[in-house]
C-alpha cells in the first residue's frame, strides 16, 4: 500500500523549499471505507528532524505538502517520511538543488 | 548478563522506536468540536492575530481538495495547527518548526461543508489564532 512519494527541493533567495507528494488513500469512516491515513510526517535536513507534523483524515488523498527552510545550500539532503495508522510507512530522500 | 535481562534490553529497543514514531495526539485529533480540539492543543485562550496568513480559496468547488497555504510572521513561532470548525473531526494537522524550518506550511485538506478555519500559531509559550472563512460547493468528507 506504500505507493511512491516524489519530492523536489530547490534553493532560491535564501530560502529552500521542499514539495513532496505522498501516495496514501487517506480514506475517511464517512467514507464507509476502513479509516486508513497518514499520522505522522517528518522532514529532515541533513539527518536533523526540522519539520514534524500530526496529522488527520481531512488531508486530500495523495497528500501534497510544502514546507520551507531558512538558508539551505544546493546538495543539503532532504528526507522526508510518513507513518500510517496501519504501521506502514515511506520515505523519500533527495538533494537540494 | 541473564538470559532474562538480555530479553528484557532488547524488548526495550523494539519498543523505543515505536513509541517515538507513535506520537500521535489522539484526543485532540479525536476530538468532535474545534473547542475540545483547540483545548486538547493547549490553546483555548488563543489571542487573536493579523501576522498569521491564511491564503485558500473563497470558495472551493470541491470538498475533497481544498489548498490551504498559512505562514505566520509571528516572530518566534514553533508551531502551526489548522481547525476546519464543521468538519467531524475539526483538528487537521499540527506542524512542529524547528532548526532551519520556516513557520510555513501548504496543504489540501477535506471540508465537509463551509466552515470557518482557524490556524493556531504557538510563538514563545503564547497562542494566537487567525480564522478564515472558506466556502464549499460540494463537500468531500467521503473521500
Amino acid at each position: 500500500m506504500a505507493g511512491p512519494m516524489k519530492m523536489r527541493a530547490t534553493t532560491t533567495g535564501g530560502t529552500t523549499e521542499v514539495r513532496v507528494l505522498m501516495t496514501h488513500p487517506m480514506t475517511t469512516a464517512q467514507s464507509g471505507q476502513a479509516l486508513h491515513f497518514i499520522q505522522n510526517i517528518t522532514v529532515k535536513q541533513n539527518g536533523k528532524a526540522v519539520v514534524e507534523a500530526e496529522i488527520s483524515q481531512a488531508v486530500s488523498r495523495n497528500p501534497v505538502f510544502s514546507f520551507r527552510l531558512k538558508g539551505g545550500a544546493k546538495g543539503d539532503k532532504i528526507e522526508v517520511s510518513w507513518l500510517d495508522n496501519k504501521g506502514e510507512t515511506n520515505k523519500i530522500e533527495t538533494a537540494v538543488a | 548478563m541473564t538470559r532474562r535481562s538480555l530479553l528484557a534490553f532488547f524488548g526495550l529497543l523494539l519498543a523505543k522506536p515505536l513509541t517515538v514514531l507513535a506520537a500521535w495526539n489522539e484526543q485532540a485529533f479525536g476530538a468532535k468540536t474545534a473547542a475540545d480540539a483547540l483545548k486538547n492543543i493547549g490553546a483555548s485562550a488563543a489571542a487573536p492575530s493579523k501576522d498569521i496568513v491564511i491564503e485558500a480559496p473563497q470558495i472551493a468547488e470541491n470538498g475533497a481538495v481544498v489548498p490551504i497555504e498559512i505562514s505566520s510572521n509571528i516572530p518566534g513561532t514553533t508551531s502551526i495547527a489548522v481547525v476546519i470548525e464543521k468538519n467531524p473531526f475539526p483538528l487537521a494537522g499540527k506542524f512542529d518548526f524547528k532548526e532551519n524550518a520556516l513557520p510555513f506550511v501548504k496543504l489540501n485538506v477535506k471540508m465537509g461543508e463551509t466552515s470557518d478555519v482557524r490556524v493556531v500559531a504557538v510563538a514563545g509559550g503564547k497562542q494566537f489564532v487567525a480564522t478564515r472563512e472558506i466556502k464549499v460547493t460540494i463537500g468531500g468528507c467521503g473521500g
